[in-house]
């Protein structure tokens, strides 16, 4: 058995070993693969004192030669060899790593691992947009013209998930804007924010601007508490405490869905792979996957289209190219989450029918078991109203209900979506998509719901999470 | 070495043997005892030679200290003397409750033994940022420092408020009150020279250091202790957080005492290594699933525990903490702890709040 390695906490971009560690284990073997350093809180707090020292480091770089770090960090992240803890860490390392602790295949944690390359190779271009093009003096002589913005923060602290290293492309613009980062990443998913912080120091960053702190809930709360800006992934449990606080941008889970419109819903099979597609990338995980297609008609046609597409998909083997389908590292959630929804699709008489439609098209039960890891195969329920308990939900596999709904419905009936793709050329429901507070992005026409344009915002604008716009005159 | 442990193992059979004929002496001994005895079909104070006897009482059951009457637990001996009664826990419920008469003076006075004069220098005055109110704690810190002839000086800390703040999830309000609690020590470390000495826990020591420099208060030495603390805290306090001053960790409760901690060793790696102060009381580590059986050295169990005074008599009562056994030390030549932690089990009914 290969070594276990280790991965030493950062503070101030400097490898710390802590003496209390955690190990997280192989998804199939279930032997140790990694040990964390894990920070306790009062060094957690203890770093944080100067963060104004940090941000001081940063300011002193131009926003250009930030832009040009992280272009010289995309390569480095992709193709060189990084230190991890006291040794190196090669890309397919960091390929097969990440799947270790994940299960996402490695097909998947390349895909993922492009995305970082490409905003980070795109720095400049993804801040251009999420500042509409604010000249760069704005971030380093703080204003130009009569435009003048202020830092609302000395840091980003970020709460990491483990579903999908693509994740952390949300933080990396952070620092082209010139604010240091606090990052605890998930327990599942050491790897990635380490390597970018590694790429981004080799490219010439200050070490100062970043701290990388492995902890538990106590060290998450910590960071989220001392640093004037925060993000934090997880679901709407774990999240609950940072409701209402204006620092804290919350990512849970997305809701995301597909809509087509009455003008449009005849053609529904052209649109058949922008449907498999929002479902099923990256194993469903993301929170701009799809969990629901919403349509005026032909909902059980969709359905079943859906199903007999996506019960092709079966577990494969992790290296395995064609794998789009990434097991429970914790067998116990699978179990739950397949529970959960049988018990649904039992008990939803008092809220109406729901079928799924996947069974018939595959071999066996929606859990199933490959390599000795448990997987979820790809499930499409078919609902008879949007008021069933099945029709707006999100699990972390390719799961999308197919859901009738009048079209005047909507917006309203879908809830709370983060990502919307809206098949249809009706003005009157596009203006309605423009105008509802429910919906986050807007995907006019086939556009799968994971596509992303990095110049737009994600779930907030994180441009205007950290800075704020004052009022500014000079006198003639 | 293991002349030593030898030696110390019959003082402890000795001392059982006292302890229990005391607790079990009608003239002498306790209603709860005496009640227990009546009902045995044997009789402790023949059939008890030997520390190991004690395994046929089974296991102290931490129900019999919840309410009243309290009474009961004051032996005979002691009837006409001042009584205190201490709690534990508390939080949710009845606390635990022990009676005391001179056993905080006893164990404080033998922990004061173990504290180098160098760092924690007789004559200077202390200052006591922990629990206040009906811990045992807040007496035993003020004996201390007036046992070593020095003022205590004391802040207010309720910390069943800080759990139940903690258990709500309202953080920011318990972060309010820790600050609370350390704006207090500040202003009495900036209001008296002659404070040396200080008495916290692991969080408000943490608290504390972020606001002020312990050096440049004049703080030469500190007692911590009253919850968890890691390899990785012992490591960050003498690393960032003391500047020099002694660290002088500790285990304990109001049922047991407070153990003493090793002193630090480059091999022991920060490990917190604690003592009992046998033959007072005893920390053993035992097997969860058969606590009769003591684990191997190294080896990690649930810590047991047995106090053996004249004003208390608790065998094998079962701690809701784990550790590894730690061999017998040169200076203390019985079994010790390791690292302790709350016991895994058990771990999620625990809250810890500063104290």
């Amino acid at each position: 058995m290969a070594a276990v390695r280790h991965v030493p906490i950062l503070r101030g971009g400097a490898p710390y070993r802590s003496l209390d560690t955690i190990r997280t284990p192989h998804y199939r073997t279930r032997e140790p693969f990694v040990e964390i350093s894990q920070a306790n809180a009062g060094l957690i707090r203890r770093d944080l004192r100067n963060q104004e020292g940090a941000r001081a480091t940063l300011a002193a770089f131009r926003a250009k030669e930030l832009y040009g770090i992280c272009a010289r960090a995309s390569g480095l992240f992709a193709e060189s060899s990084l230190p991890l803890g006291d040794a190196a860490q090669s890309p397919e390392e960091y390929v097969r790593q990440v799947s270790a602790t994940t299960g996402l295949p490695n097909a998947m944690v390349r895909r993922n691992m492009q995305k970082i390359r490409t905003v980070l190779a795109d720095a400049e271009a993804v801040v251009n947009g999420l500042t509409r093009h604010l000249s760069a003096e704005v971030f380093d002589a703080g204003y130009a013209g009569d435009v003048s913005y202020f830092p609302r923060s000395d840091s980003l602290g970020v709460v990491l998930p483990s579903n999908s290293p693509g994740v952390h492309s949300l933080w990396i613009p952070a620092f082209a804007m010139k604010t240091p980062l606090v990052l605890k990443p998930g327990s599942a998913e050491p790897w990635t924010p380490y390597r970018i912080i590694q790429a981004l120091m080799q490219a010439g960053a200050p070490p100062q601007a970043f701290g990388y702190y492995p902890a538990g809930h106590a060290g998450g709360g910590e960071i989220l508490r001392q640093c004037g800006r925060g993000m934090v992934f997880g679901d709407a449990a774990s999240t609950r405490m940072w409701q209402g606080d204006p620092r804290i941008e919350i990512h849970g889970p997305g809701y995301s869905k597909i809509v087509i419109g009455e003008d449009s819903i005849d053609d529904w099979e052209k649109y058949l792979d922008v449907m498999v597609a929002s479902i099923l990338e990256n194993s469903g995980r993301s929170c701009i996957n799809a969990s629901g297609v919403w349509v005026p008609r032909h909902a059980e046609k969709i359905a079943e289209a859906l199903a007999e597409r996506l019960a092709q998909v079966v577990p494969r083997d992790e290296e395995d190219e064609a794998a789009q389908l990434a097991p429970f590292a914790d067998a116990g959630v699978a179990a739950r989450i397949a529970q959960t929804i049988a018990s649904e699709l039992d008990g939803g008489l008092d809220n109406g029918a729901a079928r799924d439609v996947t069974a018939r098209y595959r071999e066996g039960g929606r859990l199933a078991v490959y390599q000795g890891c448990s997987y979820l195969l790809p499930t499409i329920v078919l609902c008879d109203s949007a008021e069933h308990p099945l029709a707006n939900r999100e699990f972390l596999f390719p799961y999308a209900s197919v859901v009738p709904v009048r079209q005047e419905e909507i917006p309203r009936a879908l809830g709370p979506s983060l990502v919307v793709t809206a098949i249809t050329r009706d003005r009157g429901l596009i203006a309605r998509l423009l105008s509802s507070s429910n919906v986050g992005r807007l995907n006019l026409g086939g556009i799968p719901t994971c596509k992303i344009s990095w110049e737009q915002p994600h779930e907030g604008n994180l441009f205007d999470h950290l800075y704020a716009r004052r009022a500014f005159q000079v006198a003639v | 070495m293991l002349a030593r442990t030898k030696a110390a193992h019959e003082a402890l059979d000795a001392w059982t043997r006292e302890i229990v004929e005391w607790h079990f002496d009608p003239e002498t001994g306790c209603p709860f005892w005496l009640d227990y005895a009546r009902k045995l079909d044997w009789n402790p104070r023949h059939e008890v030679k030997t520390y190991a006897d004690l395994d046929r009482f089974g296991f102290f059951q931490d129900e019999w200290l919840r309410g009243g009457p309290v009474r009961r637990w004051v032996p005979k001996a002691y009837a006409d003397r001042p009584i205190y009664t201490f709690e534990t826990g508390g939080s949710t419920g009845v606390p635990k409750s022990r009676i005391n008469v001179e056993d905080f003076r006893i164990d404080y006075e033998a922990f004061s033994n173990e504290l180098p004069d160098e760092f924690f220098p007789r004559g200077s005055d202390w200052i006591m940022v922990g629990p206040s109110g009906p811990r045992r704690l807040r007496l035993a810190v003020e004996h201390l420092a007036q046992h070593r002839g020095g003022i205590c000086f004391m802040t207010d800390l309720d910390p069943r408020w800080v759990i139940k703040l903690i258990k709500r999830g309202k953080m920011d309000e318990a972060e309010a009150y820790k600050q609370h609690v350390v704006e207090q020590a500040l202003t009495l470390l900036r209001a008296h020279e002659g404070i040396r000495s200080m008495f916290t826990t692991p969080k408000l020591l943490e608290a504390i250091c972020e606001k002020i420099s312990l050096k440049k208060a004049g703080i030469t030495g500190v007692f911590c202790g009253g919850t968890e603390m890691t390899p990785q805290f012992h490591r960050f306090a003498v690393e960032e957080l003391l500047e020099g001053a002694y660290f002088a960790p500790t285990y304990g409760n109001t049922l047991m005492g407070l153990a003493v901690h090793k002193p630090r060793l480059a091999e022991d790696d920060f490990a917190v290594i604690y003592y009992p102060p046998a033959p007072r009381a005893m920390i053993e580590v035992v097997d969860p699933d058969e606590p009769a059986r003591i684990v191997g050295y190294g080896e990690t169990g649930r810590v047991r525990l047995t106090t053996l005074t004249r004003e208390f008599f608790m065998p094998r009562f079962l701690e809701r903490d784990e550790a590894e056994r730690e061999p017998p030390y040169e200076r203390y030549p019985w079994d010790g702890v390791r690292n302790v932690r709350p016991f895994n089990r058990l771990q999620k009914a625990v809250v810890e709040g500063v104290y």
